[in-house]
């Protein structure tokens, strides 16, 4: 784990000096859209109140300068499938974004939505010698997890300490300085496949920028969306994004648990595509307009000129009722959110505090969704809208953008991961001067 | 009833939005501030400086363009509307007119650009007879100058000759004798011409005794002396002179006191008046007296002119 311990390290100094240079691009690469944002960095840490957004707990040092969103082009369930088109979009997209903000972005920090994400917690545990928790016990508990077989090809993308514990006091954020004889820690881990991240990092790479840093999609969701009593108390954020549905669990504003669906909304327009006969654009346009999950008597009467090219007279002119494009969506839909609940059972979710669930994502927008949600994965439902930030334009506060929202969160403020730490003391190989230094303080 | 239907007429190839890497790159150095100020600024002032540097390299053109350059500004500057044909001088004699035209740098008709008026002012403002002087040129090419000449008021006697004072204590002029203008008042002394505007005061005041006055002198460049004929001498303070000059006119306006054989009067202790008897005057008293006549230079006259000395010898 040592080479992802320095690439993680390099892309965090490369965001520190982004962060120094004052300009940092976004770029959140999902199925159905890329969104690029332009932050950057006063360093003032004054909250302009402007727009109804407010100092936002110490959020407002950035300020978005330039966005720009276009749809996604070779992506598939995440990931990227034609690295061409995929460069194509992004090009196209990080020129529109710098030409609104009119300066050049070198650093963009992405987020991965597919790449198969796996959620281990790991428990490490430490006898402390001098009796006080340093700072290198710290590392050396992190190092001392025991880290399972994560598979082959898979690459550590999140690894946050969650907890630490002093004897028998847990719960502690920092541990440093407590005095105590054992030093337990658990950590969260996401793993997900090393390719896709590698072929992310290659695409952006032909764009001529610089990866300062990656995260998980399904985690700067849940930062955008959940406000700050769910993130500490505990919820769940389902994003239902265009080629999969990300889940992520937070509990004293950390996120404990990620997995994601393989199914999205592109699979429901396949869906209504299929099952209407209709050509794919006009199933996506039949979905937005006109989709929901629960029927009415009134729906049966709606008809939906669908229209056509074939030349056909009889096809062009065919109507299909609003209550068929239901009817094609609903079980669709329940399949998402069936499979969301298998999800959270299996993470075991019943036993949190709380049981908030936050739906976020392109896909909540579907009209009726709450009503069938809170039926599956339980009463506490709510549609979450991402956090208002600074400058950001008004088509980019939908839903849809939370997870690139959640992401300038997470340049601006990141939390502590594994590497952040310093190596622990046992692997250096500075050690024997250090024991040197301490027999001339100890004699002279 | 809704309708999604797709827009109908579209375009069988959809351009790509994307753009080409070239694009994509030009686009993101464009964006670099260093390169935008080079090509904004720096490319087309170098490319400027080049062209011009390049068609100015030939001897023959630069000649050209200089000559062309002169030529233009000849030509604007020789129009008809700038054309200075006449001059015309108001409130000047003969002697300062004359002097005047033969100042002006050129002749007419010239370019009113070849006039430097504030030169040719400050010229003439050097001319002693001259107080001000207005140039300025008139529209339809005439150059006219408005001159107030200094009047003569005084004439002043110093080591180097006589020069007329104008009442300021400027000097107008300077004349070869007294005689040449008898009509005005004579000072004299060093430093006389500073304090002209005293002089003039008191010769003002002077009213009754005018025909009687020949001059003031100067003395020691502080307080003045009037001198009447006779060799009479009015001996004024420093400070306040008019004032008691005016008070001893009007004290002895009827005893005739400067009528009389005084040969000096004192004013300059402001206390008292000191009088200076003239010879005759002396020898009056000294003969009522009986003591010896005193000669014209002030020393005893020998016996044998004495009026009266058998007398004398008496009654010793």
């Amino acid at each position: 784990m040592s080479d992802l311990y320095q690439m993680q390290r390099t892309m965090r100094n490369l965001r520190r000096a982004a962060l120094q240079r004052g300009v940092i691009g976004i770029l959140d690469i999902g199925t159905s859209k890329i969104a690029c944002l332009v932050l950057t960095f006063d360093g003032s840490g004054v909250s302009r109140e402007a727009d109804g957004v407010g100092p936002m707990a110490g959020q407002a040092n950035f300020r978005v300068i330039g966005s720009a969103t276009t749809r996604a082009r070779g992506m598939r369930g995440g990931e990227i499938e034609v690295m061409a088109e995929t460069e194509r979009a992004v090009r196209t997209v990080v020129a529109a974004a710098q030409k609104m903000a009119g300066v050049r972005v070198d650093h963009v920090i992405a987020c991965l939505s597919g790449g198969r994400p796996a959620s281990y917690g790991l428990a490490g545990e430490i006898t402390l010698a001098s009796g006080k928790v340093t700072e290198q016990d710290v590392a050396s508990v992190l190092a001392a997890c025991d880290a399972p077989d994560f598979g082959r090809d898979r690459e550590v993308l999140h690894a946050q300490p969650v907890n630490f514990a002093v004897d028998h006091r847990s719960g502690l954020g920092d541990p440093r300085d407590h005095s105590g004889n054992r030093l337990a820690c658990d950590m969260h881990v996401l793993t997900v496949d090393a390719d896709v991240i590698g072929n992310l990092a290659h695409c952006i790479r032909r764009c001529d920028l610089e990866l300062a840093g990656i995260a998980s999609a399904a985690y700067t969701s849940g930062r955008a969306s959940l406000v700050e009593d769910e993130q500490e108390l505990g919820a769940a954020c389902v994003d239902l994004g265009g080629g999969g549905t990300s889940v992520s669990i937070f509990v004293k504003k950390h996120m404990i648990f990620a997995d994601s669906v393989p199914i999205g909304g592109n699979l429901i327009t396949q869906d209504i595509s299929h099952g209407l006969r209709l050509p794919w654009a006009t199933a996506e346009r039949l979905k937005t307009l006109n989709g929901g999950v629960e029927a009415t008597g009134r729906d049966d009467r709606d008809l939906i000129e669908v229209g056509g090219q074939t030349g056909d007279w009889e096809a062009d002119r065919r109507t299909v009722s609003r209550a068929d494009v239901i009817g094609v969506m609903r079980p669709r839909v329940e399949e998402v959110l069936e499979s969301v609940r298998e999800i959270l059972d299996a993470a075991g979710f019943e036993h949190m505090p709380s049981q908030q669930i936050v739906l976020t994502g392109g896909g909540s927008q579907i009209p009726g969704l709450d009503g069938l949600a809170a039926r599956i994965l339980g009463p506490q439902v709510r549609h979450g809208r991402p956090l208002r930030i600074d400058g950001l334009p008004h088509q980019m506060t939908d839903p849809s953008f939370s997870s690139a929202i959640g992401l300038a969160l997470f340049a601006a403020h990141p939390q502590d991961e594994w590497w952040d730490f310093e190596m622990p003391v046992s692997s250096y190989p500075a050690r024997s001067l250090k024991r040197a230094y301490r027999w001339f303080r100890n004699n002279w | 009833m809704a309708s999604v239907t797709e827009p109908h007429r579209r375009a069988p190839q959809r351009r790509d939005p994307a753009p080409s890497r070239l694009a994509y790159r030009l686009h993101r150095m464009w964006l670099r501030p260093l390169w935008r100020r080079l090509v904004r600024l720096g490319l087309p002032a170098f490319l400027l400086a080049m062209v011009v540097g390049l068609w100015l390299s030939d001897e023959h053109r630069r000649a050209a363009l200089n000559e062309g350059i002169a030529g233009l500004v000849d030509k604007v500057q020789s129009r008809d509307e700038f054309m200075v044909r006449m001059m015309t001088i108001e409130g000047a004699s003969p002697a300062v007119d004359k002097a005047l035209r033969a100042m002006l740098p050129v002749d007419l008709p010239a370019s009113s650009f070849d006039i430097d008026l504030t030169a040719l002012r400050l010229q003439v403002m050097a001319l002693d007879a001259v107080e001000t002087v207005e140039l300025r040129i008139r529209p339809g090419g005439i150059l006219s100058a408005q001159v107030t000449e200094r009047v003569p008021a005084l004439l002043w006697r110093h080591t180097r000759g006589i020069d007329i004072l104008d009442a300021g204590g400027h000097r107008v002029a300077s004349v070869t004798s007294r005689d040449m203008r008898g009509d005005l008042p004579l000072i004299a002394g060093q430093g006389a011409d500073l304090a002209a505007p005293e002089a003039m005061e008191l010769i003002d005041a002077a009213g009754p005794i005018l025909p009687r006055l020949r001059g003031l002198v100067r003395r020691g460049e502080r307080r003045w002396d009037i001198v009447l004929d006779r060799g009479q001498r009015i001996m004024l303070p420093e400070e306040g002179g008019l004032l008691a000059f005016q008070r001893l006119l009007a004290r002895y306006r009827e005893d005739d006191l400067l009528g009389r054989d005084v040969a000096a009067v004192d004013l300059r202790d402001p206390s008292q008046i000191v009088i200076r008897l003239g010879i005759d005057a002396q020898n009056t008293i000294r003969a009522a007296r009986g003591l010896p006549l005193l000669a014209a230079d002030g020393s005893l006259l020998p016996d044998d002119q004495q009026p009266g000395g058998d007398k004398a010898k008496d009654r010793g």
